[in-house]
């Protein structure tokens, strides 16, 4: 299938120092995304790469050289004042940021491919290579690249540690940072400074067009791991690293295949598989979420069933599932199944086609039962609602109510409206405590 | 017609067509999405290449139609379900579509007429060599077709829909309430830009049909305030800008397509800084107004200051000058314009001094000042810090607000600082 023998020779030194140098590139751009991101500068990050395209080949044109630190140089410049643009065009005319961003990163990608188009149909020989700073080409790396790559990708980690904390103020409670004094412009400046110079570092491997990948997919993607700002970097740096190293380790599968795009989409996939199964906001967890209410509210529903049902006859306390199918107003199926379910768990027991509550399911389905009346009950004296709208939410709370608010709200009916909760009955039915005439319960309340 | 004829046609017709809908993405403020949305269509071009194996149009516009829909509902899903900033779910998702594009393309190349080449900026330079063969016959180049038909529809499309895109655009609330679903012609006007799109990629290529989208409608959005003459100024600045960028192509041996967004790059900062109100050299303009008019005002206003000390009445140019405090060459036009209304008269000596009129405007003047300042004092303001706001605000009171003001302040005759107010003379 793939010849992964010729990659894995890891003892190669370019194939060693390619796959550090696409790492580094993931890993960088995963911490600098997480702040971008979060500050709401994602697509800053693409602006600027697509405004430094133009800046590779003027630094091509004038120089002549295609040494890393020399087009770097020039994609820098052109990408700063692509930024400044954006927000020149923003603050000075009513064109609004959106279409600030598109314009200038179409124009200046416009006036990049005319330079290189230029460049390739004017120069002869030496200008192979300059397009593989489009859609990026991690395999063109040499080692001397590796190393600035390096020691530019270790400046900005060392920069970030040392603003951690003002950038966390910055995203989170700019207010805050101003009180203490700091300039949040200048604080604003040194994140989009740090984002330049990562853009920058990644160029050359992942390409203009889509680096802004690099920053916004794995920092979104570690963000739903976690609450916490330094896990989130680290995570973030962590899927960055392993997308760029993986992309990299892939599109050398097939070398016509640029580096960029394989890398964006090994981190897309990270994205989705976060998207999916993170704890907590991943998708699966939340559908298991609510598997488990709607479990829940089956088992309370069914418990519930069968104490109305025993008050109901006089404290028989086997009923046939029919009885039940009745109750519920459930297909026999479902009544079937859940009993069946509630019995693994000890709620219930099932013999010849009765279902009997055991002590356990008893004590809950009382106090569910409990739940719903007494909230009935609070609803109706406190005036929020009239008795014949509070069955509904009553069906809403009786499966959230926990035991100490149940205790609660206990003390204040029979505190405040006398009621005898022990014997608390159905708003609606007879020997019900609440008489709807406004006379009598204004005595009750009194 | 020659091959540059066909060309040129290509791009206009191409640039008209994206500016037509391009200038509603800039009203609605989803420049980003149509931008993301001519990105992520190319998956579903490069689908249709391999699978109809041929250009044919019917299939690239049912794969773009098919992404751009994906891309619209994917950033809308991850945003609302997903809780991602609206943003970076745009970038994720256009970013990851692209990708999967550029991947197809190059693991493919070769067996199909399409590289990357064509993906950056387009093949509008061979328009001519690819016609269309009806009977064994010619009937010009495909892409003119093609983007005739996407232009007709784009006229069809705004011309039919013009209400309900106004609508829906400036006010959804509006729009909804008197029946017209904004969502309905969101995704419709979405439809209609993967359409457009897909029609230029051939032409000017993903990303810089993005620029013939937006650029132009931005421009024209400086120029004027009124819908159908953005629209038209839109349509004519995408016009210009392919005629121009087809012929600066062949000067700088680039391109054809770059150029065309170069051109399209100046006309937006031309607009910037010439276009009437909006433009910054019309701001600037206004400003260097205003603040002659306001150094015409202290020219008078301290002539008739030290009128009132009795003083003597002949100032030296050099120093009736300097009561402006501004530049000197705006103080000189501020003097000019005094001399021109026959408020201040040039003696032989270089003196200056105030004429009945000039003396009388003055007045006005330093009434509206002082009545100011007693009326923030009134308001309890402290004495000592009224004269400033009144140094403000003493530019903008006309007769009738110095009147109500008047009116309004306890009548004393004099200001916080026991200065008499002028009377005004209007009433003598």
């Amino acid at each position: 299938m793939f010849d992964f023998l010729h990659v894995l020779h890891l003892h190669d030194a370019t194939v060693r120092s390619v796959l550090f140098g696409s790492l580094l590139i993931g890993a960088t751009g995963g911490v600098l995304g997480s702040f971008a991101v979060l500050r709401r500068r994602s697509l800053m990050g693409d602006a600027l790469a697509h405004a430094a395209l133009p800046g590779v080949a003027l630094a091509f044109l004038w120089t002549g050289s295609k040494s890393l630190p020399v087009l770097i140089s020039g994609a820098t410049c052109t990408g700063v004042l692509g930024v400044l643009l954006i927000q020149f065009i923003t603050t000075r005319t009513r064109i609004k940021a959106d279409a600030a961003i598109g314009i200038v990163l179409t124009v200046f990608f416009g006036i990049g491919i005319v330079l290189l188009t230029h460049i390739q149909r004017s120069l002869v020989g030496n200008q192979a290579g300059l397009d593989k700073f489009l859609f990026g080409q991690a395999a063109s790396m040499v080692e001397d690249d590796v190393r600035v790559m390096s020691v530019m990708s270790l400046l900005i980690i060392v920069v970030v540690l040392l603003l951690y904390k003002e950038f966390k103020a910055l995203i989170f409670d700019p207010k805050f940072l101003q009180s203490l004094g700091y300039s949040l412009q200048r604080v604003d400046l040194a994140l989009m400074g740090l984002i330049v110079l990562t853009v920058m570092v990644g160029l050359q491997a992942v390409g203009v067009v889509l680096i802004a990948a690099m920053l916004i997919t794995p920092a979104v993607a570690a963000r739903f791991w976690t609450e916490r700002l330094h896990v989130m970097v680290v995570l973030a740096a962590f899927i960055g690293g392993l997308s760029g190293a993986s992309g990299t380790f892939l599109s050398a599968q097939a070398p016509r295949v640029p580096t960029g795009p394989v890398m964006v989409l090994v981190a897309t996939g990270l994205f989705v598989l976060s998207g999916l199964l993170a704890p907590r906001r991943g998708l699966l967890a939340r559908w298991r979420r609510q598997r488990s209410n709607v479990l829940r509210e089956r088992r309370h529903h069914l418990l519930r069933a069968l104490v109305v049902l025993q008050e109901r006859s006089d404290n028989a306390t086997r009923f046939r599932v029919d009885e039940l199918v009745q109750e519920l107003g459930w297909e026999r199926r479902r009544v079937a199944g859940e009993a069946r379910r509630l019995r693994r768990l000890h709620l219930v027991d099932c013999r010849d086609g009765h279902v009997q509550a055991t002590a356990q399911g008893l004590a809950e389905g009382t106090f569910v039962v409990k739940s719903h009346r007494l909230w009935e009950h609070y609803l109706v004296y406190r005036d929020i609602l009239s008795a014949d709208h509070v069955d509904r939410p009553a069906d809403e709370v009786e499966h959230l109510l926990t035991p100490d608010i149940l205790e609660r709200l206990e003390e204040i009916l029979q505190r405040d409206h006398g009621i005898d909760t022990e014997r608390v009955v159905d708003i609606h039915g007879s020997g019900s405590q609440y008489r709807p005439a406004g006379r009598e319960r204004n005595e009750v309340g009194t | 017609m020659t091959d540059a004829g066909w060309i040129i046609l290509t791009g206009v017709l191409a640039a008209t067509s994206c500016a037509l809908l391009g200038t509603f993405l800039v009203l609605r403020k989803m420049s980003l999405l149509g931008d993301a949305l001519s990105h992520a269509v190319l998956p579903g071009i490069a689908i249709a290449f391999f699978l109809s194996d041929s250009r044919a149009i019917l299939p690239m516009f049912i794969g773009a139609a098919a992404f751009g829909l994906l891309t619209t509902l994917l950033v809308e899903a991850f945003h609302r379900r997903w809780a991602v900033p609206e943003d970076a779910s745009i970038g994720i998702v256009f970013t990851a579509l692209f990708a999967l594009g550029v991947v197809l393309i190059s693991v493919y190349a070769g067996q199909v007429d399409l590289d990357q080449e064509c993906v950056l900026y387009g093949e509008i330079a061979y328009t001519p060599f690819d016609t269309l063969l009806w009977d064994n016959q010619e009937y010009g180049p495909r892409p003119v077709w093609i983007l005739s038909g996407v232009l007709i529809f784009n006229l069809l499309f705004v011309g039919l829909l013009y209400k309900e895109l106004t609508l829906a655009s400036f006010d959804p609330g509006l729009s909804l309430s008197v029946g017209v679903s904004a969502t309905l012609i969101h995704y419709l006007l979405m439809g209609a830009v993967s359409i457009t799109t897909v029609a230029s990629f051939e032409s000017v290529g993903a990303i810089l049909v993005v620029a013939m989208l937006i650029v132009p409608g931005a421009s024209a959005y400086l120029w004027s305030d009124r819908l159908p003459r953005i629209l038209g100024l839109a349509v004519i600045f995408g016009a210009v800008s392919a005629v121009v960028g087809y012929y600066l192509a062949g000067l700088w041996n680039s391109s054809i397509a770059g150029a065309i967004v170069v051109v399209l790059g100046v006309i937006f900062g031309v607009s910037v800084l010439v276009a009437p109100r909006q433009g910054l050299l019309a701001k600037l303009l206004q400003r260097g107004r205003l603040s002659i008019q306001v150094a015409q005002d202290h020219i008078l206003l301290g002539m008739v200051r030290q009128v009132e000390t009795g003083a003597d009445q002949t100032w030296r140019l050099r120093d009736a000058l300097g009561l402006a405090s501004v530049h000197p060459w705006m103080a000189r036009q501020a003097m000019r314009l005094l001399r021109r209304k026959g408020l201040v008269a040039l003696e032989a000596d270089a003196t200056v001094d105030l004429t009945a009129d000039g003396r009388r405007q003055g007045l006005q003047l330093l009434r509206g000042h002082r009545l100011w300042e007693t009326y923030l004092n009134q308001l309890g303001l402290p004495q000592d810090h009224v004269h400033g706001p009144a140094d403000a605000v003493e530019h903008y009171l006309d007769q009738s607000l110095r009147q109500e003001i008047g009116g309004l302040v306890a009548d004393v005759g004099l200001d916080p600082q026991g200065k008499r107010i002028p009377d005004d003379s209007q009433n003598h």
